[in-house]
C-alpha cells in the first residue's frame, strides 16, 4: 500500500465501526424501510445514512478522491486491458469500449482534481481480473459498477468542497448508467437496490474491490 | 487487503438534528417563508424557490444558521418532491394504459413503485425538517403510443437525474444529501434503461453527467402540469 492508502486506511478506522454496527444487508433493509416511512429523520436516532456518511468524515477530500481514483483505475483497466483479452461480442463489446473510454476520462479528471488540491494522485495499482469469458466479464462489470455507485454515494457527503462534490456527482451518475446497462444485458434488474442506491463504507467497497488489487 | 481494526467506542458526532431543535424559534420563522405554514401551491413554490426572474440560483447562499440551512434544504426537497410527484403520476398513467407488457411492463411497474417510494421519503424528509411538503401538482401527460411514451420517459428521467445533480452542491444537511444521492443514481438507472428501449445513448452527456439548474428543470416540466 502506498503511504496515501495507509493513511487513508488509518483514517478509515471509524468506518469499520460503522460496518460492525450496521452490516451490509441490515443497513440496506433498515434504510429502505426507514426512508419509506419517513422515519429517517427522527430526531432521536442517528440514521444509517448519516452514520455511513460521518464514518468516513475523517478523510480529507484528497484522500476520498484518491480512493475514487483507485476504483476508476480498476474499472479502466478492467474494460481497456482485460476487455480485449476476453472474446466479447455485440452489445457487451460496445459497452466495454464505450465505458472503458469514459473510465479513462474519469481517471484523468480525478487525477487532476487531486493535484488541484495540492495532493499527489495515487499510482495505478496492478489488478487481477478473474473474468475470461463474456459471462464472467459482464458479471464482474456489474459488481464493479454497482460497487462504484455505492462508493461514491457513501463518500460524497463527507466531501468538504462543493465543487469536488459536484464533480463526484457527475461521475457517479455515469457509473449508475453503466451499472444499469450491464445489469439489463445480464437479464437482471437495472435497479438492484430498488428506489435507493445504498451508500457503501470504504470497508464495504474494499471487500468487493480489494481482491482484485494485486499490488 | 487491509485488516479490519476492532470497533472503537466513541460518541456520535453532534447532530445537525440537535442543532435544528435548539434553533426552534428562528427555524419556524424561516420555514414560514418557504411554505412552512399551509400547503404551498406549485406555482408559489416555484417562485419562492427560484427567485423572481428565473435566475439559476436557489434562495440561500452558504447558510450561517442551522435554521436557514434547514429552510434551504426544505426548498430543495420540495422541488425534488414536485418532480417525483410528476414521475409517479406519469408511470401510474402509463401502467393504467397497459402500453407495455412482459419484461418492459415489469420494468415500468418497478420504476413507478420506486418513484412512489421517492415521494414518500421526500415527504417524510420535509416534514421532519419542520417544513410542509408541497401540494401534489396535477400532471398531464400525452400518451399516444408505447414508443412515444418510452421516449417521453427517457426525457423525463434524464431531466430528473440532471435536476438532482444540479442540487447536490446546494444541500446543507448531510442526511438530505445522502438521500438525494441515493435517489439521483436510481433516476440515472431509469434513464439508462429507457435509453436501451428507445435506442438512444445510455450516457447522452458522455463521461460526465451535466447538471441542470432548478429554473431550467421547472420550465421543462411546466407543460406537464395542468
Amino acid at each position: 500500500m502506498t503511504p496515501t492508502e495507509t493513511k487513508s486506511q488509518a483514517a478509515g478506522v471509524a468506518d469499520t465501526r460503522a460496518v460492525e454496527v450496521h452490516g451490509v444487508s441490515r443497513a440496506s433493509f433498515i434504510l429502505r424501510g426507514a426512508l419509506a416511512a419517513g422515519a429517517l429523520y427522527g430526531a432521536s436516532a442517528v440514521t444509517p445514512l448519516v452514520s455511513m456518511a460521518f464514518a468516513q468524515g475523517a478523510s480529507s477530500d484528497a484522500e476520498i478522491l484518491n480512493f475514487a481514483l483507485t476504483l476508476e483505475y480498476l474499472e479502466s483497466d478492467f474494460y481497456n486491458v482485460q476487455g480485449p483479452q476476453v472474446h466479447l461480442t455485440g452489445q457487451a463489446r460496445s459497452y466495454a469500449k464505450l465505458f472503458g473510454e469514459q473510465e479513462t476520462e474519469h481517471v484523468a479528471a480525478l487525477s487532476a482534481a487531486v493535484k488541484a488540491l495540492g495532493a499527489t494522485p495515487v499510482k495505478k495499482p496492478t489488478f487481477v481480473f478473474p473474468a475470461t469469458d463474456e459471462a464472467s466479464f459482464l458479471a464482474l462489470a456489474s459488481v464493479l459498477e454497482n460497487t462504484g455507485v455505492g462508493a461514491y454515494n457513501g463518500a460524497a457527503p463527507s466531501l468538504k468542497s462543493k465543487q469536488v462534490l459536484a464533480e463526484a456527482g457527475s461521475i457517479v451518475q455515469i457509473e449508475a448508467r453503466h451499472a444499469a446497462a450491464i445489469d439489463l444485458l445480464l437479464g437482471q434488474s437495472p435497479t438492484p437496490s430498488g428506489g435507493f442506491d445504498i451508500p457503501l463504507t470504504k470497508s464495504e467497497v474494499l471487500a468487493k474491490a480489494g481482491p482484485l488489487i494485486k499490488s | 487487503m487491509p485488516a479490519q481494526t476492532p470497533s472503537q467506542p466513541g460518541g456520535e458526532p453532534v447532530g445537525v438534528i440537535e442543532r435544528l431543535v435548539r434553533d426552534d424559534v428562528d427555524r419556524k420563522r424561516f420555514l414560514k417563508m418557504v411554505g412552512g405554514a399551509g400547503a404551498a401551491s406549485f406555482g408559489a413554490f416555484a417562485v419562492a424557490a427560484c427567485g423572481s426572474s428565473g435566475s439559476s440560483s436557489t434562495r440561500a447562499p452558504a447558510a450561517t444558521t442551522a435554521a436557514s440551512a434547514s429552510a434551504g434544504d426544505v426548498a430543495i426537497l420540495n422541488y425534488a418532491l414536485t418532480l417525483e410527484y410528476l414521475e409517479s403520476q406519469f408511470y401510474a398513467k402509463v401502467i393504467a394504459a397497459k402500453l407495455f407488457t412482459g419484461k418492459v411492463g415489469m420494468l415500468v411497474h418497478d420504476f413507478g413503485e420506486q418513484e412512489d417510494t421517492h415521494v414518500e421519503a421526500i415527504r417524510g424528509a420535509v416534514s421532519k425538517l419542520g417544513g410542509t411538503p408541497v401540494a401534489e401538482p396535477v400532471g398531464r401527460f400525452p400518451l399516444s403510443s408505447a414508443s412515444q411514451v418510452a421516449q417521453l420517459a427517457y426525457t423525463v428521467e434524464n431531466l430528473g437525474a440532471a435536476a438532482y445533480l444540479g442540487q447536490a452542491g446546494k444541500i446543507q444537511n448531510p442526511e438530505v444529501l445522502a438521500t438525494a444521492l441515493a435517489i439521483h443514481s436510481v433516476e440515472a438507472r431509469h434513464a439508462a434503461t429507457l435509453a436501451t428501449l428507445v435506442k438512444r445513448p445510455v450516457t447522452p452527456d458522455g463521461a460526465f453527467a451535466t447538471p441542470a439548474e432548478m429554473s431550467t428543470v421547472l420550465a421543462a416540466v411546466k407543460p406537464f402540469i395542468a
